[in-house]
């Protein structure tokens, strides 16, 4: 009996790890003419990165299609979304279907770089567009690349590390540890940004890996703090990087050291609250309040959404926008013309200016530096980020000349 | 410095430390279900959705009514109770006669839909809830700061547990409950109410879930998924600990706390993995737990 009890527990445990079942809410899939154009945005709708990307990322994806006048040749655009559960197989299950059965012509979003390099191979392999805009590792257009298909719209892992890195270390912020998630996205990230600070003359005296979804920091804090470094950097994101900043808030870390979070937006400030998270020093690739255009778009996103945007969800409009506007120009929906389309026209909307989608896919854009708010500044709701410094698209990501993407090795 | 295996001894007491903190929450957490079991023979797996309700019901009270932690402290965990009476009342008591397969199943369809509704009312990053002021700051240790509010937790959770067994194994009550579970017809006969007593029991075992929700509210993110996230090793401190058994479920969820946090120094990268680890050499050598009884 009571073996039994067991084995039913475990049983039960491995259903909850697991819970969910792919609940892909694609539309019926509509006429099989390839006169009408489709658009696919796949997300993580429900776990730890749904308010980074999620439904957020489809209102916006619509928005788009909505101000783009919702018809291309006649014809309704068609929208169908999907939650990939942050799991590459069933991200990639999805993106086959909507390529092979549904007549998608383009994915939007992929956030999680695991999802975001199997759709993009897949992508590769079936000859579609893929836009990336929620991931961040730099294998998309390197390693990986798929110059033919692929495009890399918000930030990479090599400009977060230079846009923040370099800034701090000239800001005196010299000796660096790193608390590091333990998977691709981290360690991309740890690496890229320690090579920043090396070059820029400081130095990385250590980092602890942590598993993905640690609810408890401390313990790495306390090796973050052993380390006695200026500066410590988090190579995690969502709700690891908030669970991070609280601890070392309570721990009281943030007297001698400072944090730099590599990979932070808006909605993670917002969840922790200006009180824990002010000083902090973060980069974005747009922010709601930079200008008129950028107010007016986040307002109309509010008014559906009931919290502002973040860069991601304005990166997702301005990529679904742009490339309605690349098969306009170009009168068809096939993958070359369309591409060679969307590189040529550079971007100009609330999210970019002057945006350009290079060779090898990596859309290059103007990057942010923010700091947080303290709460007696803030005078809004949402009013988080004071600009510290804007970095130039060409200094903020690599050169081409040294992008390691062996489709361009001539 | 002195140094073990090429860890300062101050960083490992800091650790340890830490070990201790983290396992006064499993401890409390596994006591309710390991009361649950025993009395009631039910498999809570509702459990972590108790607890992320009572760190929410602490974030409305706070926000929605401005009411204090310290009130929350009392009310958030007597809002959960209530829903698991009701609960209890109309769902759940159908299924005792049942295999616990069917009452396992139950309260999982409950986690996923409780958890759905905070998921979809307040997103999944989750909303702060600030340290009460009296807690602000560290003592020194010496060898490290220990926060406030952390030390407080160990001392509410070690008392809570300490009581609980109290009850159960030493009062009047406690006996009475006892009896029910172990032959309700005749403790019925001797006229005590049964089904009150199961009814308050589950109410109390997920009333403490509730209680570890608010005590984790401030140094964690009041987030729907808190709860997901640390149920797994709360089942497998219970297993390990014996299913039932309330001193296995609170000693096991101090020492897998503490094992946990010198993982943490010496092998960062397996933190997540050593209490399934120890679970599956414990249920090798003694398959009813450390602390269980074979029936």
């Amino acid at each position: 009996m009571m073996k039994r009890k067991i084995l039913t527990v475990l049983v039960a445990a491995t259903l909850f790890s697991g819970a969910g079942i792919a609940a892909a809410q694609t539309a019926a899939a509509g006429k099989a003419s390839d006169d009408v154009v489709k658009i696919g945005v796949l997300s993580d709708m429900s776990g730890v990165y749904a308010d980074y990307g999620g439904p957020g990322a489809v209102t916006a994806a619509k928005m788009a299609i909505e101000d783009f006048g919702g018809k291309m040749f006649g014809k309704a655009i068609e929208i169908v979304s999907a939650d990939h559960q942050n799991k590459a197989d069933v991200a990639k299950n999805v993106t086959q279907q909507w390529f092979d059965r549904d007549k998608v012509d383009a994915t939007f979003e992929n956030l999680n770089s695991a999802v975001a390099l199997a759709v993009q191979g897949l992508g590769k392999e079936k000859n579609k567009i893929t836009v990336i805009t929620g991931a961040a590792s730099s294998r998309i257009t390197n390693e990986d690349c798929s110059p033919n298909t692929g495009i890399h719209y918000l930030m990479d892992t090599i400009a977060l590390g230079n846009v923040v890195g370099k800034a701090i270390v000239k800001d005196g912020g010299d000796s660096w540890f790193f608390l590091t998630a333990d998977y691709a996205f981290g360690h991309s990230l740890e690496k890229d940004t320690g090579e920043v600070v090396k070059a820029a003359g400081g130095k990385v005296l250590g980092a602890v890996r942590h598993p993905l979804s640690t609810s408890d920091f401390s313990s790495f804090l306390l090796q973050a703090q052993a380390s006695k470094a200026k500066i410590v950097g988090l190579a995690n994101a969502g709700g690891d990087t908030v669970n991070s900043i609280k601890a070392a808030s309570e721990f009281g870390l943030t007297k001698n050291q400072n944090l730099a979070a590599l990979l932070m937006l808006i909605t993670d400030v917002h969840a922790v609250g200006l009180n824990t998270a002010q000083g902090l020093y973060l980069t974005e690739g747009w922010y709601w309040d930079m200008n008129p255009e950028t107010r007016a778009w986040a307002k109309r996103y509010e008014e559906r959404m009931k919290k502002k945007p973040n860069s991601n969800h304005a990166a997702v409009y301005s990529s679904v926008l742009h490339y309605l506007n690349a098969v306009k120009a170009a009168g068809t929906d096939d993958t070359a013309a369309v591409l060679k389309k969307m590189k040529e026209t550079p971007i100009n909307d609330m999210f970019a200016k002057g945006g350009k989608i290079r060779e090898d896919g990596r859309m290059v854009h103007d990057m942010y530096l923010f700091q947080v708010k303290k709460p007696a500044e803030s005078k809004a709701p949402w009013d988080y980020y004071t600009l510290k410094g804007t970095v130039k698209g060409e200094d903020a990501f690599l050169p081409l000349a040294q992008s390691r993407c062996p489709a361009l090795k001539k | 410095m002195t140094e073990i295996f090429g860890v300062p001894t101050q960083a490992l007491m800091g650790q340890l430390m830490i070990g201790l903190v983290n396992g006064s929450f499993y401890a409390m957490l596994s006591l309710g279900l390991a009361v649950i079991f025993g009395m009631l023979n039910v498999v809570n797996f509702a459990h972590g959705a108790f607890y992320m309700m009572g760190a929410f019901f602490s974030w409305m009270l706070l926000n929605y009514f401005g009411v204090n932690y310290w009130w929350s402290l009392l009310l958030a965990p007597v809002g959960v109770a209530l829903v698991g009476i009701v609960i209890e009342k109309t769902m759940l008591r159908w299924l005792y006669q049942l295999d616990h397969l069917y009452g396992l199943l139950l309260t999982f369809g409950i986690a996923l839909i409780i958890e759905g509704i905070f998921r979809d009312q307040y997103g999944v990053s989750g909303q702060p809830y600030d340290l009460p002021e009296i807690f602000k700051g560290a003592f020194d240790l010496g060898f490290m700061m220990l926060p406030k509010y952390r030390a407080w937790v160990v001392v509410a959770c070690l008392s809570v547990c300490l009581a609980t067994w109290f009850v159960i194994e030493r009062t009047r009550l406690g006996s009475y409950l006892r009896a029910g579970t172990e032959n309700p017809k005749l403790a019925q006969a001797f006229g005590i109410n049964v089904p009150l007593m199961v009814t308050l029991t589950y109410a109390f075992g997920v009333g403490l879930a509730g209680l570890a929700g608010v005590l984790a509210a401030p140094v964690y993110q009041v987030s729907p998924l808190m709860g997901s996230n640390i149920i797994i090793v709360v089942f497998a401190v219970v297993v390990i600990g014996g299913m039932g058994s309330i001193l296995g479920a609170i000693l096991t969820g101090l020492a897998l706390g503490l094992i946990e946090g010198l993982t943490k120094v010496f092998y960062p990268e397996a933190s997540a993995t050593v209490v399934f680890v120890i679970m599956a050499i414990v249920l090798l050598i003694r398959p009813a737990g450390l602390f269980g009884r074979e029936k």
